[in-house]
């Protein structure tokens, strides 16, 4: 490809880019908006007192999208219930939910073309640098994130995954953004398209199982406020924050959830340790070498080892394994953001 | 499915130790070492030893570590000349090897095999045994059922289509029959158990691996110029390091010559200029009597040759520089590695003389492939190729601190015992050459000159030639790596069997009733995560319950045959 066109595919890339954040930006409204309404409703059955006594197992309501709050009858059976719908009030899908799902799947349309285009202006992978790693990678998190809401009705996790990728980007753009430039020779390899391609899938999981694991911890909180409001009378302990909990999955479905993604994210990470070990050893000549940002990939797999070892030990199911899933996390962003750019390594490949 | 259960087999943690207060019977010694032996092989303290390893690890990540990057603790402990010695006593700059980072995995590995070894006992003895009796009441169990079974049926006759629904699903199965019921209790899943052993296992391989088969092999670096040999020999290396098991005696003498070093830069795209695209090393192997064979070592492309791997990990000019005595003889005459210090190839070399002159001659030069000057007067490289290529030398006389018999770095110059004489604080301009041009050293002890390597294509203005270029190797042979490797499928394996094949058992069950229908009842139990537990039970009904229908049209009509 000739500079001008590449320089041209670049302009273009950025364009959707830009018009990618904008409507991400929308979608993020649009899901809060749906918290938000979450959250009126249940204090509206709260002021209202419709909810008959053991209401937290039995109670069903569902809204009808739009501002008219509709009450059923329980019709929920425990024994049959699925993952989806063991929330203390079952809530529908809202406009609001439907608009923010249909902007971030307009979004992530824009964002795929943006990251093709960048691909193709540099006539290689998309993601040899930190504004290209963060293109892909964010685009991954939101590919992980609408293929699983095929599988589980995780929507009411859209303002957090919008709000987590539109900050990357907003960063990227800012702050790492560099020229389409040509391959050093230390990344001309095959393993620079599985190793970090994987890498940045495993991160996408590990988004996913992060933000599961914080409303897990949240509900938990709020199940146990709503066991110690010794009358049972509500679902709902008085006077609380984020009601809209109430609407959500149960501590211990969010926990399941969490924990199968995490795995998932184990998996991939400890393909990308070993792809990663192979490439050192043709790039460098040693498989490992405690180079900072191998120090760092196997810190994250020891926490998340942790994690599946801590769902199987006495007393360390539930928040302290929610804890260890949301430290694993922290920890990806940390080797993402601050190791690549601020620490002495072999893996100065930002572009910075 | 409410919460996940675990497996009744399932290795777990002990119970609590009984609380103080309680009179606990006295233990002996092999009371104290059984009770140890179990706090450490518990789950819990393998997931404290886990969250230990993990922090212990990041220290090696702030500070430099001599292993990965020597010469950043050689700062360290110039910028922080107190805070480095205490960092030094407790092995801070090598982490890896310190006996506190030891001691945290070699206490998870024995905690890990500690708990493998009654868990692969135990898979042994549950890969034999028979699935458990029916439990009673089916109803309190997951993705329960109830059909009736197609009018006819006989509770036996149904239960033993739903073993073979069960056996052909993978299912290990046991049947019971009382007067009232019949039912089939089926097990499948094992493959999980078998994973999550597999991969402890493994792990353990890697470390043996790592820590032992490291030491039958050897790393060295040399470093050649174009058009130079290497011998396969422990002399020739410019720094070898061995494995502990290592015997240099069995090096194999095959030779390696690089005939060219080749680079290409990025000249179209601006915002690249200069860029490195390629480095190629052409070489030439020749094992110990057969003949030559060409290879080429690229940074990602090692050459594997005669059992060991060579790596292409730098490169940069060897000026080609002479000395000559004022009587005319050579007493110096060498292509110098000067080693780069910035991405335009700005290169610091080290020239000693010390024989032949009148003193002993020491020279810091600096080479600068397309030299330009700053507004300080500061001369710098503007691009990495040679483009208009300069040497600068300052020169120092004096003792080179050689004869003393103590080892010194060829990239460095003690000028300790020296006095300089061009350069600096001198007043004396430094030696500037280009290719090609000789000057008079100072104090009348000879010439020196920067020989090119082509003269007639840079007396034409072309002087990429006029530089021959050096090329660093390494040399590795790491017999273990095929072991590592293997060890790492079995890892995957094993996570990918422990991890995601669910283990569950399913039971079927056939009463038959006062009017002489038969009831059907169905059912399933996870140990551990299975969220498809539900939806395998109702598929397990659903192709009973199809075979029980073909199956009846088949036996309602015998009288008619």
């Amino acid at each position: 490809m000739n500079l001008t066109d590449s320089a041209l595919l670049n302009s273009y890339s950025l364009y959707a880019l830009y018009s990618a954040m904008a409507i991400y930006a929308f979608a993020f409204i649009a899901f809060a908006v749906d918290l938000a309404r979450r959250s009126s409703a249940v204090g509206a059955i709260e002021a209202a007192d419709l909810v008959e006594t053991d209401a937290a197992s039995s109670a069903g309501f569902a809204a009808s999208a739009g501002s008219t709050v509709t009450l059923k009858r329980p019709v929920l059976s425990r024994i049959s219930a699925r993952m989806d719908d063991d929330a203390a009030l079952p809530y529908g899908r809202s406009s609001s939910l439907r608009v923010g799902v249909a902007l971030t799947v307009l979004g992530w349309a824009l964002h795929l073309a943006a990251t093709i285009m960048r691909g193709f202006a540099a006539d290689r992978v998309p993601w040899a640098n930190m504004y290209e790693f963060a293109l892909t990678g964010t685009l991954l998190i939101m590919t992980v994130f609408l293929v699983v809401l095929i599988r589980a009705d995780l929507r009411f996790l859209g303002t957090f995954v919008t709000g987590l990728v539109l900050v990357l980007l907003g960063v990227a753009a800012l702050q790492f953004y560099v020229e389409v430039a040509p391959l050093p020779p230390a990344l001309q390899s095959a393993w620079l398209v599985i190793h970090v391609f994987v890498a940045s899938l495993a991160t996408g999981m590990f988004a996913l199982g992060f933000a599961l694991s914080t409303v897990q911890l949240l509900q938990f909180r709020r199940e146990n406020r709503t066991l110690e409001a010794a009358a049972p009378r509500s679902a709902l302990a008085p006077g609380q924050r984020l009601r809209f909990l109430a609407t959500l999955p149960s501590s211990a479905t969010l926990e399941n959830l969490a924990y199968r993604i995490n795995i998932i994210g184990f998996i991939l990470w400890t393909f990308t340790l070993m792809a990663g070990s192979i490439w050192a050893e043709q790039a460098w000549g040693r498989y490992w070498g405690w180079d900072t940002k191998e120090v760092w990939t196997f810190i994250i797999w020891v926490i998340y080892a942790g994690y599946i070892h801590a769902r199987a030990t006495r007393g360390w199911r539930g928040s302290r394994s929610a804890w260890l899933a949301i430290i694993g996390f922290s920890a990806v962003m940390f080797n993402f953001g601050i190791v690549n750019v601020f620490f002495k390594g072999l893996h100065a490949y930002s572009g910075l | 499915m409410a919460t996940l259960s675990r497996p009744s087999d399932h290795y777990d943690s002990r119970r609590e130790a009984p609380q103080t207060g309680v009179v606990q019977p006295k233990l002996g010694l092999t009371g104290w070492l059984r009770w140890f032996w179990r706090q450490l092989t518990s789950m819990r303290t393998a997931l404290f030893l886990l969250l230990m390893l993990a922090i212990a690890s990041i220290p090696g990540s702030l500070v430099p570590q001599r292993t990965s990057d020597p010469n950043g603790v050689t700062q360290y402990f110039t910028d922080h000349p107190d805070l480095a010695p205490i960092l030094d006593k407790v092995q801070a700059f090598d982490v890896y090897t310190s006996a506190w980072f030891s001691s945290i995995y070699l206490l998870l590995f024995i905690s890990l095999i500690g708990c493998v070894i009654p868990r692969t006992k135990h898979h042994f003895q549950a890969l034999r045994a028979k699935p458990p009796t029916t439990p009673a009441r089916l109803g309190r169990l997951f993705g329960f059922t109830t059909q009736d079974a197609p009018p006819h049926s006989d509770a036996r006759a149904a239960i033993t289509h739903a073993r073979t629904v069960l056996k052909s699903s993978g299912y290990r199965v046991a049947r019971f029959d009382s007067d009232t019921e019949s039912s089939v209790s089926a097990e499948r899943g094992y493959l999980r158990e078998t994973g999550n052993l597999v991969f402890h296992a493994a792990l353990v391989g890697i470390l043996v691996t790592v820590g032992f088969g490291g030491g039958y092999g050897f790393a060295g670096q040399r470093v050649l110029v174009e058009g130079q040999t290497f011998v396969n020999t422990l002399l020739a290396y410019d720094s070898f390091n061995p494995g502990r098991f290592f015997d240099d005696t069995t090096l194999d003498p095959y030779t390696l010559s690089l005939d060219d070093f080749s680079v290409s830069y990025e000249q179209r795209n601006l915002q690249a200029y200069g860029q490195p695209i390629d480095f190629t090393a052409d070489v030439t192997v020749t094992p110990k009597g057969e003949a030559a064979e060409p290879g080429a070592v690229k940074v990602n492309g090692p050459l594997r040759t005669n059992g060991t791997s060579i790596y292409l990990l730098g490169n940069g000019y060897a000026p080609t520089i002479q000395v000559t005595a004022p009587d005319g003889t050579v007493v110096f005459s060498d292509s110098v590695p000067f080693l780069p210090q910035d991405a335009n190839l700005t290169s610091l070399g080290i020239v000693k003389v010390p024989d032949g002159l009148a003193e002993q001659l020491g020279m810091i030069g600096f080479f600068y492939p397309t030299q330009d000057k700053a507004a300080s007067g500061a001369n710098f490289s503007s691009y990495p190729d040679l483009e208009y290529p300069l040497l600068t030398l300052n020169v120092y006389t004096g003792d080179l601190g050689l004869n003393a018999g103590v080892p010194t770095s060829v990239y460095s110059l003690v000028t300790d015992t020296l006095t300089q004489q061009t350069g600096g604080k001198t007043g004396v301009a430094s030696i500037e050459l280009k290719p090609g041009a000789s000057a008079e050293l100072p104090g009348g002890l000879g010439t020196v000159s920067f020989i090119d390597n082509n003269p007639a294509a840079s007396a034409a203005g072309d002087f990429t030639q006029s530089v021959p270029r050096f090329a660093s190797f390494d040399i590795h042979h790491d017999p273990t790596q095929i072991w590592l490797i293997s060890f790492s499928m079995l890892v995957l394996f094993g996570l990918f069997t422990g991890l995601l094949v669910p283990r569950r058992r399913v039971w079927v069950k056939a009463t038959t009733r006062a009017d002489g229908t038969v009831h059907l009842e169905y059912a399933g139990l996870a140990r551990g995560d299975d969220p498809a537990l539900e939806a395998a039970v109702s598929a397990v009904a659903a192709r009973h319950l199809k075979l029980l229908k073909t199956h009846q049209t088949v036996v309602a009509t015998p009288e008619s045959t």
